[in-house]
């Protein structure tokens, strides 16, 4: 399958991601032939078979409903490009 | 040979006879890295302060007769990816290029708690998406063996750090290759432990389902020493498995016999170098000859490895880094015009290009009218994959193959053509895919380039790998040689 400008694009804004244009054709070329690649698994019949999400048997991992001491305010905000009275400052979503 | 040269269990003993102090120890290692880490390039922070002052503290507890851990006062480091409260953790990207983690990682605290000497972060190919740390954003690592050669990646840091005789060991991630590649690449001991054995918490995400941290190390006894310190179950990583506390300083016995090792045929193929291949029958042979047996096996759906490694992992990554918004941590784009369009900036400004194309690959492969045909088949025949493995374990105790195609290749040599860079992980991939554990130990030379043998195991044979690993270094003496640098 051969990946067009249109495809990268349409993928590029589902990953919120953006390139130039020289960006787009280059993408373009090396996801064709990385996809053309995996086409590989064409050839494998898998009718039947149950994917592996996981490879341990481990279901349903639980703790003990017990409460504990979340992170400090300060230390969750320490990284934050723009606290603001003990906030995460976002830019306003709503016009 | 130069202390610093030496292996931490060697150490660890001068230590406890009192012929070197922790300080001393950790003011070498300091010392080093400022003089020839400009030419290898294998970190990204160190921190010597705060280093020499937990080395004087270790020394302060030996001096009063306290009992302390193997790994006490030995300085180490950890890949770049592994949280560190404090302390720089970049993942060696612009994106989380001033970020300082407000916690460690459940190894990080358990190296601390056996009084381990962090000296320093190591570089990465970005989000350990890469075959040769060129894909970091901020240096290119060099191989010791050879400065035109990569280190292997992505944990290259790591190898070139522990291989350059700068610390005496580190800790890597391997989600298709990255402990063991590099291992291999630069002459050391590498293990991926199986899925679930080492907790996760704390490894910034790549793909969650394959990823697993272990150790590097200068031989096979410092590799049981290291999953003695890092192994075991964690409530905070939901898929850390709960079993036995093995003591893997156990495995450590010089004898295979009885051992029934297969040879698994599709790793000898084609693009398997013809002197890769004689290194690795080699130490087969001589693996014979001290008892064990092999017999032929194949595994027959390895060639299809490699494909449901890049869609597996590329729709992880896609998944786990859509956390990375400039809103919470990390690096935000100056200007911006709505929220959507900070998100877009600061990804595309943060992440690099590698990067990218996985993310690309990833939602292209999960997106709508898609997912079946991509993702859904890459699990069934991840199945399948796994089943080969199964198969084989129940008539083998071990199997061998290369661990990887060729030697370290030279820097650039592959870096326009991303096929080819993945390439080179086509006999690391099908062990995490299978959630096995494997381990790579050095089998010979090429041309002055080390050569790496993988040993795999079923799940939780850790102590069979280390075994045999052990049987083979100590029939050889691979393990003493050190680069001149």
């Amino acid at each position: 399958m051969t990946i067009s400008i249109k495809d990268v694009e349409q993928v590029a804004n589902l990953a919120r991601l953006s390139f130039t244009k020289q960006e787009k054709q280059d993408f373009a070329e090396k996801l064709t032939a990385i996809v053309g690649y995996i086409e590989k698994l064409n050839e494998v019949n898998v009718e039947g078979v149950e994917p592996t999400y996981h490879v341990l048997p481990l279901l349903n991992v639980l703790r003990k409903d017990e409460v504990q001491p979340s992170m400090e305010r300060e230390k969750v905000l320490a990284n934050a490009p723009d606290p603001q009275q003990g906030c995460f400052k976002v830019p306003k979503i709503m016009e | 040979m130069d202390l610093l040269q030496r292996t931490a269990h060697e150490v660890r003993d001068l230590m406890r006879k009192k012929e070197i102090s922790s300080k001393e120890l950790t003011e070498a290692a300091l010392d080093r890295i400022e003089k020839i880490d400009g030419q290898i390039e294998a970190f990204l922070h160190t921190s010597r302060e705060r280093a020499l002052t937990w080395a004087q503290e270790v020394d302060k507890r030996l001096q009063e007769g306290q009992e302390l851990s193997d790994l006490a006062g030995i300085p180490m480091a950890l890949k770049d990816n592994i949280c560190t409260e404090g302390i720089p953790t970049t993942c060696a990207s612009k994106i989380l290029g001033n970020f300082v983690p407000p916690y460690n990682a459940t190894v990080t605290e358990k190296l601390y708690q056996g009084k381990a000497i962090l000296v320093g972060k190591t570089n990465m190919d970005e989000f350990a998406m890469g075959s040769s740390t060129e894909n970091s954003a901020f240096r290119k690592t060099k191989n010791p063996w050879d400065e035109q050669r990569v280190p292997g990646g992505s944990s290259g840091g790591s190898a070139a750090a522990v291989a350059s005789s700068e610390v005496f060991y580190a800790l890597g991630s391997d989600t298709g290759g990255s402990i063991r590649q590099p291992a291999s690449f630069c002459g050391l001991v590498g293990l991926k432990p199986t899925y679930g054995l080492v907790s996760r918490y704390g490894l910034i995400a790549y793909a969650s389902s394959l990823d697993q941290i272990g150790p590097l190390t200068k031989d096979v006894e410092d590799c049981a020493l290291v999953l003695n310190a890092i192994a075991g179950h964690d409530p905070m990583d939901s898929t850390s498995a709960e079993g036995k506390e093995v003591d893997y300083r156990k495995a450590l016995i010089s004898d295979v016999k009885g051992l029934k090792i297969g040879i698994a045929k599709e790793y000898f193929g084609e693009g398997i170098d013809e002197a890769v291949k004689r290194n690795v029958y080699a130490a087969i042979e001589q693996l014979k000859s001290l008892g064990a047996d092999y017999e032929e096996v194949s595994l027959p759906h390895t060639e299809y490895a490699l494909p449901t490694y890049y869609i597996l992992a590329s729709s992880e990554c896609s998944s786990n880094l859509a956390r990375f918004d400039g809103i919470r941590y990390g690096y935000r784009t100056e200007s911006y015009d709505n929220l959507t369009d900070l998100f877009v900036k600061t990804r595309s400004e943060g992440f690099g290009e590698e990067v990218k194309r996985r993310i690309m690959l990833g939602t292209y492969a999960l997106s709508s009218g898609y997912y079946d045909a991509y993702y859904k088949k890459a699990l069934q025949v991840r199945t399948l994959i796994k089943q080969d493995f199964d198969k084989a374990f129940e008539k083998f105790d071990v199997l061998i193959a290369p661990t990887t195609p060729t030697p370290a290749f030279r820097l650039g040599e592959k870096t326009d053509d991303p096929l080819q860079m993945y390439m080179s992980d086509v006999c690391t991939v099908p062990i995490n895919i299978a959630g096995i554990p494997a381990i790579s130990v050095p089998c010979g030379f090429v041309e002055g380039l080390p050569v790496g043998l993988q040993i795999m195991g079923k799940h939780f044979a850790e102590s069979t790998l280390l075994r045999v690993a052990y049987t083979v270094e100590q029939n050889n003496a691979y393990h003493k040689e050190r680069p001149a640098l």
